[in-house]
């Protein structure tokens, strides 16, 4: 049922926020081997719930009253743990609400817990978490793709109407794609960022994950909008997101990458975007070939600059002010030293390590500059292509959900399967992962519809197209 | 190519330290990714300007005035250690001397 539908509901009296909590916490433990929560607000979620529920008997209730919502664990949410998934922050309470939060709730959503996560949102598959894998609801030997899988495979699996996610180069969108939901990154400066655990930032943006492309657009339309706390959030006019969804996509040209359907890409995937054009075409769209020719440097500029910015925003991990400290240390460098090696993961070093490499003395020209300049040419790809069509339609992921510990130890490849997502972060763009259809054991594939700068509603219409059978 | 003294380099940058077992495991997946991102020497970038941030971005200013920031109390709760309201850190000047 989508959040339409729900609120039908909820205004007829057939049910109320406390029941709908109520089952979403009964799903949430039947759910539990999927591990998507690292903890769930039972208390605190059904108080809410009930609050709610007086205020829409009295007429009162915000916009989203009756939205209940996971929230990815790299967002503060004041006095509840906030971990990244790490053992550094594993106690880290915040004394703060990051802006979308606060925004969600001023509409009476509810907040039903933390979504599990790859640690520090550094990831592809939701495995390195210190609170351990997520597992995909439509099959739990796969992953449920990352970093944001734990938000992902709790909306597949019923836990929440929908949850918040972060995205730096596929993070949102490819565990959609892998779980059967719709996820979207908005545009680079479209909401703020104030109270996001920093990651990557001239990449890292928040989106919601849905069931439905509707459900994504009522969310998108509370979540947008400048902020005092943010300066890289752009004041920019928030447009109507529910109009957007009745738009027609008659007339409208559509572009097909062609460097995205070359090798490496799974034949099912083919196949099934191969449906998706055929439908665009057939509902009066014009599906035309485009290029962007340096989409095979994208993930080599990505994981440059990426880990660039996160070695240098994680140097706050220090032990003094917050999070983890080694206990019998001697000094203040062995303080730094210990805290962080005993405190960060595998995955989170060796970004912090490469990121460290590529901007020491000697080597800055040669990779953190020379990635610089990709990115400008991969951004200029898809201004020219945007000129010419209206959206781009592209796999979201070269292949479908992948096996637990499949890529773990293998970084490279782990870092591939973000392919076609990471030069939409390059360039800053706004995209959408719809579910398309499924391969032969019934793995969810998803569809990405990437658009111009702030036009989510050109998204919202096209991505509702393809969704509604 | 990456060597053991590379890594051991990086890591005090870093502020990390390894075991020998871990910086071997380090080697191999960083020289595998730094010979994939060799990729981008295929291209002529002369001339091409360097992009840091996609947004156009202009400094955003705010009047000088008092507002609400967060109460001592709420700043200091995650402090490892703590004293009389402020942070408690390892000593910093002649520690090497205890």
């Amino acid at each position: 049922m989508d959040f339409a539908a729900l609120q039908q509901q909820l205004c007829d009296r057939q049910t109320t926020c406390v029941e709908l909590t109520e089952r979403y916490l009964a799903k949430i433990e039947k759910g539990v081997h999927l591990n998507a929560f690292i903890f769930v607000m039972r208390d605190q979620a059904l108080q809410r719930a009930a609050e709610v529920d007086r205020k829409i008997a009295k007429g009162v209730a915000g916009r989203l009253a009756g939205m209940v919502i996971g929230v990815k664990d790299n967002l503060a949410l004041t006095n509840t743990l906030t971990t990244c998934g790490s053992r550094i922050l594993h106690n880290f309470v915040a004394p703060y609400d990051a802006t979308v939060l606060r925004k969600l709730a001023q509409e009476d959503a509810i907040f039903i817990g933390k979504t599990n996560l790859d640690e520090f949102a550094m990831g592809s598959s939701s495995e390195t978490s210190i609170f351990g894998a997520v597992k995909n609801p439509i099959d739990p030997q796969r992953v449920a793709g990352g970093s944001s899988g734990g938000s992902a495979a709790a909306v597949a699996a019923g836990m929440c109407t929908a949850a918040l996610g972060s995205d730096t180069g596929g993070s949102i969108r490819q565990p959609a794609s892998f779980c059967g939901i719709v996820g979207l990154k908005p545009t680079y400066g479209r909401v703020s960022r104030y109270g996001l655990f920093a990651y990557a930032s001239s990449f890292d943006q928040i989106g919601p994950l849905t069931r439905t492309v509707g459900d994504s657009a009522h969310i998108l339309q509370v979540i947008a909008g400048c902020d005092p706390q943010d300066s890289t959030a752009v004041d920019t006019a928030v447009p109507d997101y529910q109009q957007a969804l009745q738009r027609s996509i008659v007339g409208l040209k559509i572009g097909l990458p062609r460097e995205y359907f070359t090798t490496g890409l799974d034949p099912q995937v083919e196949t099934v975007l191969n449906k998706t054009v055929e439908k665009l075409r057939n509902g009066g769209a014009q599906v035309v070939e485009v290029s962007l020719p340096h989409s095979r440097y994208a993930v080599a500029a990505y994981y440059i600059l990426a880990t660039a910015e996160a070695s240098s925003n994680l140097e706050r991990y220090d032990g003094m002010r917050y999070g983890y400290r080694a206990g019998h240390v001697r000094s203040l460098e062995e303080t730094y030293v210990k805290s962080r090696s005993q405190g960060f993961g595998d995955e989170v070093k060796r970004r912090i390590m490469l990121g460290t490499y590529v901007l020491s003395a000697g080597y800055y020209d040669a990779y953190y500059r020379r990635a610089q300049q990709v990115r400008t040419l991969v951004k200029g790809d898809f201004d020219a292509a945007l000129e010419q069509v209206d959206c781009l339609l592209t796999p979201t992921a070269p292949t479908p959900a992948f096996c637990l510990h499949e890529k773990l130890d293998d970084p490279l490849s782990m870092y591939l399967s973000d392919i076609y997502t990471v030069s939409v972060n390059l360039a800053g763009l706004p995209a959408l992962s719809v579910p398309a259809g499924t391969d032969s054991k019934g793995l969810p594939i998803g569809a990405q519809l990437i658009a111009r700068p702030f036009d989510e509603e050109t998204l919202f219409a096209v991505g509702q197209f393809v969704q509604n059978p | 190519m990456i060597t053991v003294h590379d890594v051991e380099q990086i890591a005090r940058l870093a502020k990390l330290e390894f075991t020998d077992e871990e910086k071997h495991r380090f080697i191999k997946s960083f020289n595998e990714i730094l010979s994939y991102v060799e990729l981008l020497n295929e291209l002529d970038l002369d001339g091409i300007e360097p992009t840091t941030h996609v947004v156009p971005l202009q400094n955003v200013l705010r009047e000088d005035c008092l507002e609400f920031s967060l109460p001592r109390e709420k700043v200091m709760q995650n402090a490892p250690e703590q004293k009389e309201g402020l942070f408690r850190v390892p000593k910093v000047i002649g520690a090497s001397d205890e």
